[in-house]
């Protein structure tokens, strides 16, 4: 058997520790050559998709119950993805397949996806990049999305190996022109997408009448308008080609700074407060150009601040918030944290946990976010205040403030194509620059740092609701926003007893899931977002545990109920005709892990895990762990 | 009970004995109510204090002192604040100021809880009325040092189910297929001769004789010889509990012990070790020589493998608690709540312990062998782990008597010192021998019930209400060391069972997601990454930290079981109806929209 006791084994905590790459050595490896030879894996190509190299006898490796196992096949690098066709997909069963991305194999990386690649030379790990001199017996692949891929090069040929290293760091590293990614080969290749009916669609905000509706769903229609002066994007690139402003707002306003210093609308409240965002005007060192933007901000502000408007509180994200740097610094500390390589550092990295999870700062900077919603959402409601965000180019912290807020306060936000237009109005025609953000186009470090700001978002909103649990989102919503915590930082002692008595007060009442969701913002509720990222680790996975369980519970019951109502109707319809009608067996929910539906087959036995490092030093409290437990009177002995 | 217009706040506590408050519409409801009293509770005294709540500030109030609990009342129109606290979770009472201080709270107490609280009043100065209450709750708070007796010898409470029958040695024994002919059920410790803190029925070897067993007994510390408690019922490999051999400085042996344990391993042919796990730190088993214990040293006994679970004494749990208190209250810290939480330890002890009992678990399990576990004396850390072990293996100690029979069996009646560790009616609570054990027991069971929240019939009320009564002294159960001294003072005819509250109200107590599973083990995931800390037990005098109860999702289910049931029922009466039709073709159907129960949930 291979590797069965090569790393772990024994009593658990007494494992050896084993080296960072743990190889398998040839004449351990268990393979399932036999099989993968019989049946062949093929290579899925995407319309419009090439294959770019390959290379055979490439082994990957897996830990299993802390031992090792190597799966031999061909890993191969397209110009969409990188690609492990080997044959260890065999275990899915029924109910575990169903969740299967049908784009994306679980043995597939997209390009996009890889974030840092490494090789090992001689059991040392370093970064690859660039022209290679020398190639690497072994290539660790940190995936965007938490995953972490080991193949093994050394069965491999050599000329393969070259070809193989050079193409995946080549295809993932170099930089990018726009016109080359996949997406355009992909749709030209692809083009009869089906049409799609509108009412079961997100509304996508690129036409006016989607921002019409928008703003008669939210009863904003009295006092804001929807414009086209940015159709062709005359007025400015940044903006979308229709949005909505304050009804006397002229087309000159907008256009006088390319739509700069304009108040724009994002969502009104039930009493017909709003939530706006505006770009800073640009700074001017000239007196009369900066003369000039005071007496326009003053117009455009005399406008706004004049019944039927409520008077506006400003809020400036970028002076008083966080800062795209702190985020992205955060995020870069805090996904560390989930790349694991493997048992050993998961254990070793165990009794540290909650240091280094203070120390990557991310859990605070969620906090912060949510806390920054609710303090807008006490404004809109408590104060009946509109409140502006403002940002230099209103497409960061804008989007993501304003997306929370609208999810806490509008239940509309919490339903699957509610949360999706949400995307699309504050995100995608927010004109969140995500080619950036995300650094789709590989440009150089300088503006790594911006990324990642969607995440918060995210994480903020945890859940598993993709199509996954409809409308169950609301319910959902309280209860994982309601884990969440705010510390209390900043400003006036006044707002500050304001905002308190307005979250108290709204945490001291039953909530109503039809209507405005408050985060909890204390210290102990805010937590890691396990199904997104312990997803990978098999360590941390709860075999037929976890929320998973109970959830899978309460859509049995679901389904039961909906059954049980079919047929009561079905008897109503047709008296006599459905005494003999069989009734459908229950879905029974096989053991899930609780990482479910991300993680499927990551571990494959029921064995425990077991840390393999507990022991820590108390320090100060030596001498009392020295202490007997009983008085001991030798006497008696 | 009060029925306080913010239900919200009930959940949390026992029985809804604790804070409660109205929303600020300024309505007074609880006027005109009395103060709760069980039957055999006595009002002592009451007097009008200022209560200094440290959410929202000093609330002037009446408090109640009976000879089991204290009960403030609110005397502020737009507070419906209520304490209601037993007397038994007091663990210290201390005067604040006095007549030098200034200010009007300066007469003040500060009582100490055993369930991470304090409560703090302020009393005027005429009257000697500091005097007075300080006097009243030291003499029933701490009835001991007052020669009177504690409050579950005077509780008069009856039930209609008897919670003193819930465990019965024989029966459990034989659920497990005990006895069997390696393993025989002995007496001879029916007048706790051979141990005095060990149970009158014993479970050993059929091969090891009554002689046998005073022999291996001079080698034990305490007398507390291995004894089984669990056997898998599969591979009958055994669970064994006992205290440390007295090995001592100059290595002594003794072949009784070495024999005995070697029968042990032979009761299960399959496999020849036995594993030993010894709960402490190494280095601590090493000290332990010093004092006359020791370990299994393997060159003595050759067929016994050894092993450390790194799990630390009485003294670091207490201290450890203790941080955590530091920093959940009264409040939150805020700044750096998880650097904060890892220094406490806490969870990390937690690890251990889960970490040991998987291990434990798992051996049996596998059939690789029988396991001995101990620690110093075997009545903390091995009832820890034995219990913690079972509770894995055995699916019937995930119902709720299951698990009250585990309680009953692994900790009570095996000696676990409930009264030295909780300090029941003792007024010394600086006392080394307490010890939050138990309650570190608990928690390993609730971080498994979070972890596997389909598996335990019992849901949290269930052990924050065992928690809650592991102080209060209402009930006998966890009253007193070890079954000889409850034997003693006649426990299960002067008071009443525990079990007796919960098992006559079981629904209460029920996870509505329980779904049985026999024979599945259950190995929860002992690394920090799920690991949490019990926010709804340790955080729970917090108003602003409370959870939601239900959580949505269980809320949901309930609805949904209620619907579910009302269908099943409509489809019955559908059925009569229909047969009623056939006969009489006349009457006409009702429409299906009149016929459906209105739907109040959506899918």
């Amino acid at each position: 058997m291979l590797g069965k006791g090569v790393v772990g084994g024994g009593g658990g905590t007494k494992a050896p520790k084993p080296s960072f790459v743990s190889y398998v050595r040839p004449e351990e490896i268990h393979t399932n050559e036999k099989e993968a030879t019989e049946k062949e894996v093929t290579l899925h190509l995407l319309p419009g998709e090439q294959l770019l190299c390959e290379a055979n006898t490439v082994l990957k490796c897996v830990q299993e119950d802390s031992c090792q196992r190597g799966i031999y096949g061909r890993l191969v690098c397209t110009d969409f993805k990188i690609a492990f066709l080997g044959d260890d997909e065999s275990a899915l069963d029924n109910d575990e397949t169903q969740f299967k991305n049908k784009v994306i194999g679980e043995n597939d990386i997209t390009l996009h996806c890889v974030d840092q690649i490494y090789g090992v030379f001689d059991e040392k790990k370093k970064t690859l990049f660039g022209q290679l001199k020398k190639y690497p017996e072994k290539l660790v692949i940190h995936c965007k999305d938490l995953r972490v891929f080991h193949f093994c090069l050394r069965y491999t040929k050599e000329e393969e190996v070259k070809r193989i290293v050079s193409g995946i760091i080549h295809h993932t590293q170099a930089p990018k022109l726009l016109k080359r990614l996949f997406l355009f080969s992909y749709a030209t290749a692809a083009r009869n997408s089906p049409a799609t009916d509108p009412k079961k669609h997100a509304v996508m905000f690129d036409t006016l009448q989607d921002w019409c509706r928008e703003l008669e769903r939210t009863k904003g229609n009295m006092k804001y308008k929807a414009v086209s002066v940015n159709e062709g994007y005359k007025v400015c690139e940044r903006l979308p080609a229709y949005f909505v402003v304050p009804a006397p707002l002229l087309e000159e306003d907008i256009e006088f700074f390319q739509g700069r210093g304009i108040p724009i609308w994002c969502w009104s409240c039930h009493n017909g407060c709003a939530l706006l965002k505006m770009s800073a005007l640009p700074k001017e060192q000239d007196d009369s150009m900066s003369q000039i933007q005071k007496n326009f901000s003053d117009r455009i502000y005399r406008t706004v601040h004049r019944p039927p408007y409520e008077t506006a509180k400003t809020e400036d994200l970028s002076s008083n918030f966080l800062s795209l740097q702190e985020i992205q610094m955060a995020y870069s500390k805090f996904k560390q944290l989930f790349l694991i390589d493997n048992s050993t550092e998961f254990w070793d990295t165990d009794i540290k946990w909650f240091s280094l999870l203070e120390s990557s700062s991310w859990l605070d900077i969620i906090r912060r976010c949510l806390k920054k919603a609710v303090e807008i959402i006490e404004c809109l409601e408590a104060q009946n205040m509109n409140v502006l965000l403002l940002e230099d180019n209103a497409s960061d912290l804008c989007c993501l403030v304003s997306s929370l807020a609208q999810v806490m306060m509008d239940p509309h936000c919490r339903t699957v194509f509610g949360f999706q237009s949400l995307v699309q109005k504050e995100w995608v025609m927010g004109g969140h620059c995500f080619l950036d953000r995300c650094n789709h186009l590989r440009q150089s470090d300088k503006e790594e740092h911006q990324r990642q700001l969607s995440l918060p978002l995210t994480q903020s909103k945890s859940s598993p609701k993709r199509g996954f649990f409809r409308e169950e989102t609301d319910h959902l919503i309280k209860n994982l926003l309601g884990k969440r915590i705010s510390k209390l930082i900043n400003s006036s002692e006044e707002l500050q007893d304001g905002f308190r008595e307005f979250y108290d007060g709204w945490h001291s009442r039953p909530p109503s899931y039809q209507g405005l969701l408050l985060p909890h913002l204390e210290g102990p509720e805010i937590k890691v977002w396990a199904q997104r990222y312990l997803r990978w680790i098999p360590e941390a996975q709860i075999l037929g545990g976890g929320g998973v369980a109970t959830m899978s519970k309460l859509l049995e019951m679901i389904e039961e109920v909906q059954r049980l109502q079919e047929k009561i109707e079905a008897r109503h319809h047709s008296q006599e005709a459905l005494q003999a009608e069989a009734a459908s067996p229950p879905r029974t929910s096989g053991r899930l892990s609780s990482l479910f539906p991300f993680a499927l087959l990551q571990r494959h036995s029921s064995k425990p895990v077991l840390p393999t490092s507990g022991w820590k030093a108390l320090g100060d409290e030596d001498d009392l762990a020295k202490r007997e437990d009983e008085f001991v009177d030798l006497g008696d002995v | 009970m009060a029925s306080a217009p913010t239900s919200k706040y009930n959940s949390h506590s026992l029985e809804n004995e604790s804070i409660k408050r109205t929303s600020r519409d300024g309505v007074n409801r609880d006027v005109g109510e009395t103060l709760p009293r069980l039957p055999g509770e006595i009002r002592i005294t009451d007097k009008e204090v200022i209560y200094i709540c440290p959410f929202n500030g000093p609330i002037k109030g009446r408090v109640y002192i009976t000879n089991y609990r204290l009960y403030l009342r609110s005397l502020e129109t737009d507070s419906a604040l209520i304490l209601d606290v037993p007397l038994g979770v007091i663990s210290r009472i201390e005067k604040m100021g006095g007549a030098t201080s200034r200010g009007e709270n300066s007469y003040g107490l500060d009582i100490t809880c055993k369930d991470l609280r304090n409560l703090r009043f302020a009393l005027k100065q005429e009257g000697h009325s500091r005097r007075d209450m300080f006097e009243i709750l030291t003499r029933y708070a701490f009835p001991l040092a007052h020669s009177l007796p504690i409050f579950a010898f005077l509780n008069e409470e009856k039930f209609n189910v008897d919670g003193w029958t819930v465990y019965n040695p024989v029966e459990e024994y034989r659920r497990q297929g005990l006895p069997n002919h390696h393993w025989r059920i002995t007496f001879i410790n029916k007048c706790y001769k051979l141990c005095d803190t060990y149970p009158a029925l014993l479970v050993v070897p059929y091969r090891a004789s009554d002689e046998d067993l005073r022999r291996v007994a001079t080698f034990r510390s305490r007398n507390r010889i291995p004894v089984l408690s669990w056997i898998h019922p599969e591979n009958k490999t055994v669970i064994v509990r006992c205290s440390q051999p007295l090995v001592g400085m100059s290595g002594k042996r003794n072949k009784e012990d070495e024999r005995y344990l070697d029968v042990i391993r032979e009761t299960n042919r399959q496999v020849n070790k036995l594993t030993i796990y010894d709960a402490r730190p190494n280095v601590n088993a090493v000290a332990n020589k010093a004092t006359g214990g020791g370990y299994e040293s393997d060159d003595v006994y050759h067929n016994a493998e050894l092993f450390f679970l790194d799990i630390h004494n009485i003294h670091v749990m207490r201290e450890s608690l203790k941080k955590v208190k530091d920093i959940v209250y009264p409040n939150v810290e805020e700044s750096h709540w998880l650097s904060s939480l890892e220094s406490t330890h806490w969870l990390e002890h937690i690890k251990l312990v889960l970490t040991g009992a998987i291990q434990v678990a798992d051996r049996v399990s596998s059939g690789k062998s029988s396991v001995v576990v101990h620690c110093s004396d075997g009545w903390d850390r091995t009832a820890q782990l034995t219990s913690l072990a079972m509770l894995m293996l055995d699916s019937f100690y995930r119902s709720i008597e299951g698990f009250e029979i585990l309680v009953q069996k692994e900790w009570i009646s095996f000696g676990h010192k409930f009264a030295s560790r909780i300090g029941h009616g003792d007024k010394n609570h600086a006392d080394a021998d307490r010890s939050p054990i138990f309650l570190q027991f608990i928690d390993c069971v609730w971080q498994m019930s979070k972890q596997f929240p389909t598996a335990f019939e019992f849901n949290e009320r269930f052990l924050i209400t065992i928690l809650d009564h592991l102080y209060s002294c209402r009930f006998g159960t966890f009253l007193y060391n070890c079954e000889s001294a409850r034997e003693k003072q006649k426990v299960t005819e002067r008071t009443v069972s525990l079990w007796s509250l919960i098992n006559s109200n079981k629904d209460k107590f029920k996870n509505p997601f329980y779904t049985k599973e026999i024979n599945r083990v259950l190995y929860p995931v002992a690394s920090m990454r799920h690991l949490e800390l019990w926010v709804n037990y340790y955080i729970r005098w917090n108003p602003r930290i409370k959870q939601q109860q239900p959580n949505p999702v269980e809320q949901r289910y309930m609805e949904l079981l209620a619907l579910r049931d009302e269908y099943i029922k409509r489809l019955d009466e559908l059925q009569l109806a229909n047969s009623a039709k056939l006969s009489d073709p006349s009457a006409s159907p009702s429409s299906p929209s009149q016929m459906m129960p209105h739907v109040q949930t959506h899918f």
